[in-house]
């Protein structure tokens, strides 16, 4: 790659892709699509233990409100990266990207399901003479962008790889487009920080019209705030996961030290979403609740999340790749159970409806993970996502 | 990371809950509480004088062709609750020596949640009779609406492959086109036949229909006539979410019959400020916007590496 201008700094992992994992993912997937089928061909009552009273399952709380929470990788570090400290992340970006783009396509996908008319979906971007101010119509609009914008931000990943071997003349075009792109990045990512900020939030506002059903511990007109924080929060728990994967499955050098700098804010921002969510809790009068009925969620939301905070107070944790693991955990554990005490545990409809999620519900989230799970092996091997050479293998 | 990006990490945070927390912060951009149309149609249901018959919950399916509720044996029409095949239905409450039946269908709210939660207007408040209103064109399934409504009245038909959201919607579709209610004893009435189908077949005059200022009239006379003999000699829909056309009047606790005690605020008040304060004109979405592109131009021709080549 000596003779043309770009020489890049991502190189695909390489190796076979029918790996016993992979297999074993795309059973899953396999039986997923078999669920899906069977909701589309019987309705949503034939698969799902949804009702009048519990309408939203863990499609919605799982696979969209935490799914695109997990998807904020690509968030969380393009802010830090471009906007605060002037690419000092940045090999983490890509893969954080293409983790944002599985989150959140798989989210769409999800939504599809779950839609009990998911023909009419097209009116929503086109009607918009009847747009209501609905939260909602915010979050649907919004994460349908995003989703553009993401593809956008991974095509260079797309164009390398149509660049590296192919003849002359199609090389150029590839490298002209990735010239085009780069001018374009500011407005782009801009867009793709934006829109995120928009959407987070909204997901906290959508709970505020559940109001008079919602446990008085989850109900504050802060919450499209404490949702937009602990995407941040999620956001680095999984590119913390993410470098951690990448480095032990693919024997990718360790980010460890560049993950030191960024689990100091991650802390920081974990530590402020504790106070400022306690603070709300006692300033609006709701401390006493904490004794009764779902206390003990909100103090376990606390305690991890403060756990996380409290494991990368001090730099020696910081710099090791094992805490800064356990860190990114509790932040992805903790940022889960906050979204799903929202979106379920705590909405009350009332003493007669209840709701578990049922085997072909199950399935078919377990085969929209696996999904993410298998796109993502295929990606990372074929294409250029993951930055340096594997140990023993220098750049061709 | 220095000390200068810590404190600009911060200040974009702080932007960005500004932002978020430009509705609740700040008064003047309250919502306006919603008042209910002039002639806005709807209910009053007595306790004292249901009997329980289920007459309307008859007329109602044959009013709007839903099929009998025979999940639970197939020999009855037997619905447990408002379902995808009941939009309305009497239920009894017993406790003690107390009892009392109560129906239950949509309320019509002043300022409806459900209403509020639909992206494209599916559901929709008639601007005249106030009717909450369902045109399924524009229904993604979403089930929002099911989510927002505090009386959990929206039902949907979970059975179907092709399912639509079912409610009440006080029989508008039998009031043929130019027909406006003329007022008979006092109340503004349709010509028979295109009321409301559960009041026109009530024996008792359990629910009677008419605008809803005249509804609220007849309920405190009815108040003032016999004090005490209403729970707490108060008419439950007058203000509760900011105030519903279906009025209930009842001798027994209200939260015993499926009524909750609401705040006087319409539901969608807390979050409209929210969204409205954030999103009002759009200006704090596209301002934040200008900032991130500013920052990332200049960030760019202050030499530091954006682009994936560069960084190493």
């Amino acid at each position: 790659m000596t003779s043309h201008a770009h020489s890049f700094a991502h190189a695909p992992v390489g190796g076979p892709l029918m790996t016993r994992p992979m297999r074993i993912l795309l059973a899953f997937v396999a039986l997923g699509a078999a669920a899906m089928v069977w909701r589309f061909a019987a309705g949503l009552g034939a698969v799902s233990n949804l009702s009048d009273g519990y309408p939203w399952g863990i499609w919605i709380a799982f696979d969209v409100v935490v799914g695109t929470a997990l998807g904020c990788g690509g968030y969380a570090v393009a802010l830090l990266v471009y906007v605060l400290n002037r690419g000092h992340y940045h090999p983490l970006v890509r893969p954080a990207v293409l983790t944002s783009l599985l989150g959140y396509g798989l989210a769409v996908l999800a939504v599809a399901i779950d839609l009990g008319r998911p023909w009419e979906l097209w009116k929503v971007p086109v009607f918009f003479w009847r747009w209501s101010g609905s939260p909602q119509l915010e979050v649907a609009l919004c994460v349908a962008a995003y989703v553009l914008v993401l593809l956008v931000e991974f095509t260079p990943a797309i164009l390398e790889k149509i660049a590296v071997g192919a003849p002359a003349g199609r090389r150029a075009r590839a490298e002209r487009w990735l010239a085009r792109l780069d001018r374009s990045l500011p407005f782009v990512l801009a867009l793709g920080l934006l829109l995120p900020t928009m959407h987070q939030s909204s997901l906290g506002t959508m709970m505020l019209l559940a109001g008079p059903r919602l446990d008085p511990l989850w109900f504050t007109p802060w919450l499209p705030f404490l949702f937009l924080v602990s995407a941040l929060v999620m956001g680095y728990g999984i590119v913390v996961l993410e470098a951690t994967f990448s480095a032990s499955a693919f024997g990718r050098r360790r980010e460890t030290p560049m993950l030191a700098r960024l689990s100091k804010v991650a802390a920081g921002v974990a530590l402020f979403w504790v106070l400022f969510r306690l603070g709300d809790v006692a300033l609006s009068g709701k401390l006493g609740l904490i004794l009764s009925g779902l206390g003990a969620l909100f103090l376990l939301e606390l305690a991890l999340h403060g756990g996380a905070a409290a494991i990368l107070a001090t730099a020696a944790r910081r710099a090791q790749a094992v805490w800064q693991l356990r860190a990114g955990l509790l932040m992805i554990l903790g940022g889960t159970l906050y979204r799903i005490d929202t979106y379920l545990v705590a909405f009350r409809p009332g003493e007669h409806w209840r709701y578990t999620p049922a085997l072909p519900e199950l399935a078919i989230t377990l085969g929209i993970v696996a999904l993410e799970v298998a796109i993502y092996l295929w990606a990372v091997k074929r294409l250029p996502i993951l930055a340096g050479a594997p140990a023993g293998r220098q750049e061709a | 990371m220095a000390a200068t990006d810590r404190r600009a990490f911060f200040r974009v945070l702080a932007a960005g809950g500004c932002a978020a927390a430009l509705g609740p912060a700040s008064p003047a951009a309250a919502r306006e509480p919603r008042q209910a149309p002039p002639r806005a149609l709807g209910m009053l249901y007595d306790t004292t004088l249901c009997i329980g018959c289920k007459a309307c919950v008859v007329a109602c399916r044959e009013a709007n062709g839903t099929r009998p509720d025979d999940r639970l044996d197939p020999r009855w029409d037997m619905p447990l609750d408002l379902n995808g095949r009941t939009k309305n239905v009497i239920k009894l409450y017993q406790e003690g020596g107390r009892r009392s039946y109560v129906k239950a269908q949509c309320m019509h709210c002043v300022d409806p949640a459900c209403a509020s939660a639909c992206m494209l207007h599916s559901l929709s408040k008639d601007p005249e009779t106030g009717v909450v209103s369902y045109d399924p064109r524009y229904c993604v399934g979403c089930r929002y609406c099911q989510v927002a409504c505090p009386f959990n009245v929206p039902k949907f038909e979970f059975e179907k492959a092709v399912p639509k959201i079912v409610k009440c919607e006080l029989c508008r579709h039998r009031v043929q086109a130019g027909v406006e209610p003329a007022e008979v004893g006092g109340f503004s009435r349709y010509p028979a036949g295109q009321g409301p189908a559960c009041c026109e077949v009530c024996p008792r005059g359990a629910v009677i229909y008419g605008t809803r200022e005249e509804l609220l009239a007849e309920a405190k006379r009815r108040i003032a006539a016999t004090p005490g003999k209403y729970y707490q000699d108060r008419v439950y829909g007058e203000h509760e979410a900011g105030g519903t056309q279906v009025l209930y009047l009842s001798h027994v606790p209200f939260d015993r019959i499926g009524l909750p005690d609401l705040a006087p605020e319409g539901v969608p008040k807390v979050a409209y400020t929210v969204q409205e304060g954030i999103y009002k004109g759009f200006i704090a979405p596209v301002a934040l916007y200008g900032v991130l592109a500013a920052v990332m131009l200049r960030n760019r021709r202050a030499g530091a590496p954006p682009t994936e080549e560069e960084s190493r």
